[in-house]
């Protein structure tokens, strides 16, 4: 389906449809939950008869396994999701990193465990999307921070799951998705489709080698392909006894993801070569960018995706700045990671800024914190 | 189409014990499929977990191995998003019925078109014989071994109640219904239904004074119960409720599909 480039007002889960529209969705599967409620019910209007299947399923496990299943059909497919729904996806979502079927999960955040508060914003899935499902296994992840990139970013979970053949994520949250702003969509986007078996194409967009990433084989093209969750061979034997095959198996599926970090990770950097830099992403942001924007002894490196972990940016970070404070919407999720490549690189205070409970960090939260660690 | 071009010999050995029915299960789907001389390259098979689920994998098309009790989901997305492909669902009582409980009803109640075939052994026999949702009361598994207090779950009067287009039930000794309603149920359109009562000699018979997979076969054929559609009321398609397994064909109707209400490609 088409979309008119121009400026629009919207809703952030409303320019989550608009993106996953541009780059070509052909089916979604989607189950009421607050607060990502809207991306389906805006689904529902825009996927009829020739431009694709809106389905409405009994549960988030049939969500994505319709998703899982449509990918093979060969179309561009994306779920959408909250807290519990999310949990209900795990083990399908290894199956789609086991199998390398490239769906798009969208996340929109709320706070948990359990039930939790459905209504108000939270980052406390980012640890469940890299390690929910069981098993060793690599996915890509991107956190947008407005309406435009839920658009834009909804675009890039689509265009790397395609090239990558991996589950992707938008992990937005209530605030992002609820959010009401401006939305630009260009003339010209850049769309990454799926490299088909079988297909040559003069416009070949992909450096990645076929040994780390396969062609992906469609059903009915007289492929007999044969998919599986178990260990595999290359040509789908079942191997789970197989040491050797399930070792390089699971290797590649890490592989293809970590060798690539360079080409998958984006960040925003303002303010580099500060005393103190602030790292973070999402709407833990929002209130760290009016800081950084207004003192300069104080940056911001803002994370656009989550996973792989961006070690390169955050590691020319820690080198040039003597402290750093990590904020996020959860008890300190990611802030693990950044000390950890933080310390690597000699930057020895790495501190965090947490707030849960719904309400992202505001800028005076932010000048506090800073004034108790002398950078302001 | 020779067997052998049906089915993927570089796959063998197979996984199924001696004795098991998933081999007359096989070989009753490979006559119905090939003497509708369907073309093979456009059908797809999918599976879940479980030994009748790793039936999809021996077939020479494109096969879905999926997670444990999502099969129908799995084949409700394939369906819908290429709409030309004839899809297959090979699944068992524990698979279908338990674990994927919900997907079976919401799968009947939405009427993709689809063929599932259900290879009911009364236990799990994979994981080697725990009780399932469909043991028969008092009967002997790993995990009921006072005997199972539990009473067994009805999958066709489900499918029957939820929906489904075409409903059958039969053992493994039938095997000429068995194929012909395999032969109906792959020429509806909509959620068709095939369950078949099959013998786990290995998991189940061993544990219940029936080793020997024709014994197994003489139960069923002493405790059959042969009904059919024209007869009335649906509360008499018990399995073994009273000890008894109803068989026949329970179901056969026209609700539309779902792919036609929502007008999404033509029926291959």
């Amino acid at each position: 389906m088409k979309i008119a480039p121009g400026e629009y007002f919207l809703q952030g889960n409303e320019a989550c449809v608009q993106g996953s529209l541009a780059s070509g969705i052909r089916f979604f599967a989607g189950y009421p939950i607050t607060p990502s409620t809207e991306i389906a019910e805006g689904l529902s209007h825009k996927l009829r008869g020739n431009d694709g299947v809106f389905l409405q399923m009994e549960d988030e496990i049939a969500c994505i396994s319709a998703v899982i299943g449509a990918s093979w059909g060969g179309v561009k497919a994306m779920t959408a999701t909250s807290g519990p729904g999310f949990s209900l996806m795990q083990e399908a979502i290894g199956y789609a990193a086991m199998s390398e079927t490239p769906i798009v999960i969208v996340n929109v955040m709320r706070g948990g465990p359990s039930t939790g508060q459905p209504t108000r914003a939270s980052q406390g899935d980012v640890m469940q999307t890299r390690y929910g499902s069981h098993g060793d296994y690599q996915v890509i992840a991107f956190a947008p921070d407005s309406v435009q990139e839920m658009f834009d970013l909804t675009v890039e979970s689509f265009n790397y799951s395609e090239k990558y053949r991996v589950p992707a994520f938008l992990l937005s949250d209530a605030e992002i998705g609820h959010m009401r702003g401006l939305l630009t969509i260009p003339e010209k986007i850049k769309i990454i489709d799926r490299k088909e078996k079988g297909m040559k194409r003069a416009d070949e967009a992909y450096d990645v080698p076929d040994e780390l990433v396969r062609p992906f084989p469609v059903f009915g093209k007289g492929h007999k392909t044969m998919i599986t969750g178990m260990t595999h061979t290359d040509s789908s034997k079942i191997e789970p006894e197989d040491v050797k095959v399930h070792q390089e198996l699971v290797e590649r599926l890490s592989e293809k993801i970590l060798r690539n970090r360079k080409d998958i990770n984006k960040w925003e950097l303002k303010c580099p070569g500060s005393k103190t830099m602030i790292v973070s992403y999402g709407s833990a942001a929002l209130g760290a960018k009016e800081v950084a924007s207004a003192d300069d002894r104080v940056g911001l490196l803002r994370l656009k995706s989550l996973w792989p972990f961006p070690e390169e940016p955050i590691a020319e970070v820690a080198r040039n700045c003597s402290q750093i404070l990590v904020s996020e919407m959860n008890l300190g999720m990611m802030y693990g990671e950044v000390k950890r490549v933080a310390l690597e690189n000699g930057c020895k205070k790495v501190e965090l800024l947490s707030k849960i409970g719904g309400d992202p960090p505001t800028p005076s939260e932010f000048r506090h914190k800073l004034r108790e660690m002398g950078a302001i | 189409m020779e067997i052998f071009d049906f089915y993927r010999k570089d796959r063998w050995p197979h996984v199924f014990c001696p004795g098991c029915g998933n081999g007359t299960v096989m070989n009753c789907f490979y006559r119905a499929f090939s003497e509708l001389d369907l073309p093979l390259d456009k059908t797809a098979f999918v599976g879940g977990i479980g030994c009748s689920s790793r039936i999809p994998l021996y077939i020479n098309s494109d096969a879905l191995h999926t997670t444990h009790g999502r099969a129908i989901a799995f084949a409700t997305g394939l369906k819908l998003a290429k709409p030309e492909l004839k899809i297959v669902v090979f699944t068992g009582d524990g698979d279908l019925g338990a674990i994927g409980g919900n997907h079976f009803i919401n799968g009947c109640r939405r009427n993709v078109d689809m063929t599932v075939i259900c290879i009911n052994n009364n236990i799990y026999g994979m994981t080697g014989g725990q009780a399932s949702i469909t043991t028969p009361h008092e009967y002997q598994s790993t995990t009921t071994p006072f005997g199972n207090k539990e009473y067994p779950f009805d999958l066709a009067e489900i499918a029957v109640a939820a929906g489904a287009n075409y409903v059958a039930r039969w053992t493994t000794r039938n095997v000429h219904e068995l194929t012909r309603s395999m032969k109906s149920a792959l020429q509806k359109k909509g959620f068709t239904f095939v369950e078949v009562v099959s013998q786990c000699p290995t998991n189940f018979g061993r544990r219940n004074r029936m080793a020997d997979p024709s014994q197994m076969l003489e139960w069923f054929k002493e405790s059959s119960v042969r009904r059919d559609k024209t007869k009335p009321s649906i509360d008499q398609v018990d399995l073994n409720l009273e000890g008894k397994i109803t068989i026949g064909e329970f179901v056969d109707r026209n609700r539309e599909c779902y792919e036609e209400l929502i007008g999404v490609g033509k029926h291959g």
